[in-house]
């Protein structure tokens, strides 16, 4: 079942993305991501340009995320307070990101900005998420009755000024790393067409020790917002949203994302997050392997102007 | 200054008599739409080309023996051909060279091999073959980066030289398949057709087919390209809709 993508300008098979969806709503509400960071990478795999494919995915998880941040806001898990001190450095982020997206496109140094940035992302996070969860599994299994605490030490962040108070969150920050953070998940999310929660989610955590109470609902805020502002700006700049490509993952990933969230709830959260660890891990591997590896073809061709995709 | 007249109206004779007298052949060509819409089934086509050769005597039919070329040429681009390197061990694109008016799709379809059609020296002069149709390079560093956009290009399936690709079926008449695949640009095709005949450039004709975006993939294309901030909001309320349909369902499990 084929079906031609207008922005895209080819066709494509429709049950493929309707699978592709699934996947990716089902690893994202199984793992409480919006699972961007598979999106893009595999839009790519099918053909799909990778201007349409960060363009579109970019609209896929506002959908995604809206769906969840509307969930999370019904169990009260929502600290908006927070969101919106995030979103603020957010929205400049994804700005200078739609921006450099731009300009890269033009030099044709994108793809290599992406490919690097995935692969740095998802090593490091992966690697981390792994060897955490290993410890704290290992910890459980052979320490005697180690008690989670909330974790992240004291740090100089916690000196800086301009403190505000998120009373949902019950933290006592300064604002300077929140807009920060906001900003660089606005930045990243844009460029890279992913919503960033398996960044933005430690962070939380580690730097500014919002509870995980309401850290994945604050999340989906944050994600939400700035995919509506990067799908947004990708429209109006580089005209490179493909809205039946969007709709159709949209559909898949929501009916995959029931059972996602379902899965997740049989499964302990320490292994969870090991799971999820490797999956960031093997698709960091796929790109150290596309950058490092020596291409089957040294050429390639691409369009000269930036209009074109 | 007389005869310098005189020499121009010999030769001008000359080249009458000469064309009169070797050939007086038309060419007429009928391809099978003249227009192919890009439709949200659209997976690639194929156009049909018919044509036939006049003006040439009962006799003279029995007797012919033509070879036919024909050249689509899709719309004009600007492309840059990019050559990665390995720079502290990541391979980045480093060279490049940029092509301008290079067909974003060119096919040569011929009835037998090119080089038994004509010389290489008139194919070059008429522009036949892939070989001679893309821009000249003049510098010699040029070359592997136009041979890999040949090469790109022809694996995308939209630059082709194909031998046995048009057919006579009878000694004037001859057909033709264009096949274009899924990536083709919107535009003006156009479809030059050369007449051969021992080696000679006997006739030669212009047809063209244009393919346009119609429909709801012609609507969303214009309207993302025209009216883009508008299309982005649309195309956000359908992601914020969707997601909200998503929570409902949620809600209810």
């Amino acid at each position: 079942m084929e079906i031609f993508l207008p922005i895209a300008d080819q066709p494509a098979n429709v049950l493929v993305l309707l699978a592709l969806g699934v996947a990716v709503g089902f690893l994202g509400a199984m793992f409480g991501v919006g699972g961007g960071f598979l999106m893009t990478p595999f839009l790519v795999f099918l053909g799909i340009g990778p201007g349409v494919a960060v363009a579109s995915s970019a609209n896929y998880m506002a959908a995604s995320s809206f769906s969840g941040a509307l969930s999370y806001w019904r169990r009260s898990m929502v600290d908006l307070k927070l969101s919106a001190a995030l979103f603020a450095g957010g929205i400049l982020g994804t700005f200078s990101g739609v921006w450099l997206f731009t300009k890269l496109r033009a030099s044709g140094q994108l793809d290599l900005l992406i490919n690097v940035s995935y692969l740095v992302l998802l090593t490091a996070v992966g690697g981390f998420m792994v060897t955490e969860s290993l410890l704290f599994i290992r910890r459980r299994r052979y320490g005697p009755n180690v008690t989670r605490r909330r974790p992240g030490a004291r740090m100089w962040i916690h000196a800086l000024p301009l403190k505000m108070r998120f009373n949902r969150s019950k933290i006592y920050v300064s604002v300077i790393p929140v807009c920060a953070i906001g900003y660089i998940m606005g930045a990243l999310g844009a460029i890279l067409g992913f919503g960033g929660g398996f960044l933005l989610v430690p962070m939380l955590i580690y730097v500014l020790r919002v509870p995980t109470a309401t850290v994945i609902g604050t999340s989906n805020v944050l994600t939400m917002a700035t995919m509506v502002v990067a799908t947004i700006s990708h429209a109006a700049t580089n005209h490179l949203v493909d809205g039946v490509l969007a709709l159709i993952l949209m559909i898949g990933g929501v009916s995959g994302a029931q059972f996602g969230a379902r899965a997740a709830q049989r499964i302990p959260a320490e292994r969870l997050r090991f799971l999820l660890g490797l999956l960031v891990l093997a698709v960091g591997a796929r790109f150290a392997f596309e950058v490092l590896a020596r291409p089957e073809n040294l050429y390639s061709i691409g369009p000269a102007s930036e209009s074109l995709s | 200054m007389r005869a310098h007249r005189y020499q121009l109206i010999a030769a001008t004779l000359a080249v009458f008599l000469a064309a009169g007298a070797a050939r007086a052949e038309q060419l007429v060509l009928i391809p099978s739409t003249t227009t192919v819409f890009i439709r949200s089934n659209y997976i690639g086509t194929s156009v049909a080309l018919f044509g036939a050769v006049q003006g040439v005597s009962e006799l003279a039919k029995n007797t012919a023996d033509y070879d036919v070329v024909i050249t689509i040429i899709g719309p004009r681009q600007t492309l840059v051909a990019r050559r990665k390197s390995r720079v502290f061990g990541i391979w980045a694109n480093a060279d490049s060279r940029t092509f301008t008016d290079v067909p974003s799709y060119l096919e040569v379809l011929a009835n037998r091999k090119l080089a038994s059609i004509a010389p290489p020296a008139d194919l070059s002069r008429n522009r036949i073959g892939l070989e001679y149709m893309l821009p000249a390079s003049s510098e010699e560093s040029d070359a592997p980066f136009r041979a890999a956009l040949v090469q790109i290009e022809s694996e995308r399936g939209v630059f082709a030289e194909k031998i046995n690709a048009s057919t006579f079926f009878s000694s004037t008449l001859f057909r033709a398949e264009i096949v274009l695949p899924a990536n083709v640009q919107v535009g003006t095709y156009t479809i030059d057709v050369k007449l051969f005949s021992n080696g000679n450039l006997v006739a030669q004709a212009l047809s063209a087919f244009e393919v346009v975006k119609t429909g709801v993939v012609q609507f969303i294309a214009d309207a993302a390209q025209n009216y883009g901030l508008l299309y982005g909001f649309t195309v956000t309320l359908m992601a914020l809709a969707m997601g909200w349909i998503a929570s409902i369902v949620f809600q209810r499990e």
